[in-house]
């Protein structure tokens, strides 16, 4: 099977698509040394995210191991994540300064 | 590793040549422009301010102008000013010949009456300034001469995957080697700002990173902007990026692995060696010319959808890891690194290849932005692009 997912980190809730992914049709991506696949519920356009589990309103999407949003609604397992359905969350600044012997 | 380059009395080497033709306001733009295309061997660049500010806009021009023309690439200056410009030209000049001892001469359009009387002396300058670079003999040079800046500009979700991990790993090889980078776009480390705070070199250095970003959120909130609503842009979510954190996680993976050693303001000249980061826009012309008026000689552009922009002073070497933007655009492309994508290379090999062309680009191989002579600009403000 060929790869046409990439998951960045092994803490990401999503993996990028590399072509267009039709409804019905497999994301397959690499886990590690594991082939991993799941089914794409809707259309996956090139370069965009497709959910590896079910997300409920408000839940986390992690990218390269870390947050880059939040859900604004449901989104099912197989589903298109983009800019439609996640948020940018505020920084706390203060809270990642560091002091000189930390 | 050595390349062939200019060598100045003051600073870092120059990889190219150029006699610049440097209008003082906008209203000197077309005289120069109509000066530097009656040369073999001048540049031009289009201004579109010094006049009419406030003070902090005319601080800021002043850098890029003053950084322009001190940049390693240029030989010698040609200025064209109006006359009643913010800061005149005359005081311009003293100014760029406090910082540097290379040939600056200038007009203004006022005083020589018109711009056919002021082309005509400036074309004269520019020519006799032209005859005397072209007899400049490259010498060579250590890398260490090399201040690369590091920009990414129409990005998409292959940027942050492909081929910004190469142009990192290009800053890597590049700073072992005892060169220095430069990424800026601070708007872009939002998001991402933690992750690259950890490179920091030292505790102060990690703190000044956060306080770039938080500095950037609220000087925007004062002007009652908020940078999430220009960040990312349309084609980035087009292209699969859908939050700023998303694609700032992405944008500093360009800057590579090493400690960072310098926080520079927009415009300024770093004084440390090794990887540096700058707090521009992330608006990539603007953040191109800031990163040009710092100093830096060569920049490395990464792209997913595809820009043709390039600098007067600089090359600039448009890289994408998008196969489909690399055959679309290919005629403003210079570097295809979709093999990292289709899994046929590592972002690792590429970064060894990137090094290869960019010492090619050093010893004078002229970019494609470069051949077209394309010169693009744009000059930060108050109420800062995002």
């Amino acid at each position: 099977m060929e790869i046409n997912g990439l998951l960045m980190d092994l803490k990401d809730n999503v993996v990028t698509c590399v072509t267009v992914v039709p409804a019905g049709e497999p994301v397959v991506y690499r886990r590690g040394d594991q082939l991993c696949s799941l089914t794409a519920a809707e259309e996956i356009p090139y370069c965009h995210k497709i959910a590896l589990a079910d997300l409920e309103e408000g839940d986390q999407v992690i990218k390269y191991g870390e947050l880059i949003g939040r859900t604004t609604e449901p989104v099912g397992k197989g589903h298109w994540v983009s800019h439609n359905n996640i948020y940018s969350v505020p920084r706390d600044y203060e809270s990642e300064m560091v002091t000189a012997d930390s | 590793m050595e390349f062939w380059g200019y060598k100045r009395k003051e600073g870092r080497a120059g990889i190219r040549n150029h006699v610049l033709i440097l209008p003082a306001c906008a209203c000197g733009s077309e005289s120069a422009r109509i000066v530097a295309s009656q040369v073999r061997g001048a540049v031009n660049i289009v201004f579109n301010t010094g006049c009419s500010d406030v003070a902090a806009n005319t601080a800021m021009s002043q850098k890029i102008l003053t950084g322009f023309a001190c940049n390693p690439n240029v030989y010698g200056v040609v200025i064209i000013g109006l006359g009643c410009e913010t800061v005149p030209h005359m005081e311009l000049r003293k100014k760029i010949q406090s910082m540097t001892s290379k040939p600056v001469v200038s007009f203004g359009i006022q005083d020589e009456g018109g711009t056919l009387k002021t082309i005509e002396k400036a074309v004269r300058a520019a020519r006799d300034m032209a005859a005397q670079a072209a007899m400049q003999q490259k010498e060579l040079c250590h890398i260490s001469e090399l201040l690369l800046g590091i920009e990414c500009g129409g990005s998409d979700a292959t940027s942050g995957i492909a081929s910004n991990p190469a142009v990192g790993e290009l800053s890597d090889l590049l700073v072992d080697l005892g060169a220095s980078t430069v990424m800026s776009e601070s708007i872009e480390w939002i998001g991402g700002e933690h992750v690259l705070a950890r490179r920091a070199a030292t505790p102060e250095i990690h703190n000044q990173i956060i306080q770039v970003c938080k500095d950037y959120e609220e000087h925007l909130k004062a002007a009652g902007q908020d940078c999430r609503a220009g960040q990312p842009t349309p084609g980035n979510k087009a292209g699969g990026l859908s939050t700023l954190d998303e694609k700032s996680l992405g944008c500093i993976r360009k800057g590579g692995t090493r400690p960072i050693v310098e926080v520079v303001a927009q415009a300024e000249r770093p004084t440390r060696s090794g990887a540096i980061v700058m707090d521009t826009a992330g608006y990539d012309i603007s953040s191109v010319t800031s990163m040009v008026a710092g100093g830096c000689n060569a920049v490395i552009f990464t792209t997913g959808r595809g820009t043709p922009t390039g600098n007067a002073i600089v090359p600039v070497l448009k890289v994408t890891a998008n196969g489909l933007t690399f055959q679309k655009m290919e005629d403003n492309m210079d570097v295809d690194l979709s093999g990292i994508i289709k899994g046929t290379k590592t972002f690792r090999e590429c970064g060894k290849e990137l090094l290869a062309v960019m010492e090619d680009v050093c010893n004078g191989k002229l970019t494609k932005a470069e051949a077209y002579g394309f010169s693009d600009i744009a000059v930060d403000h108050v109420c800062r692009f995002v």
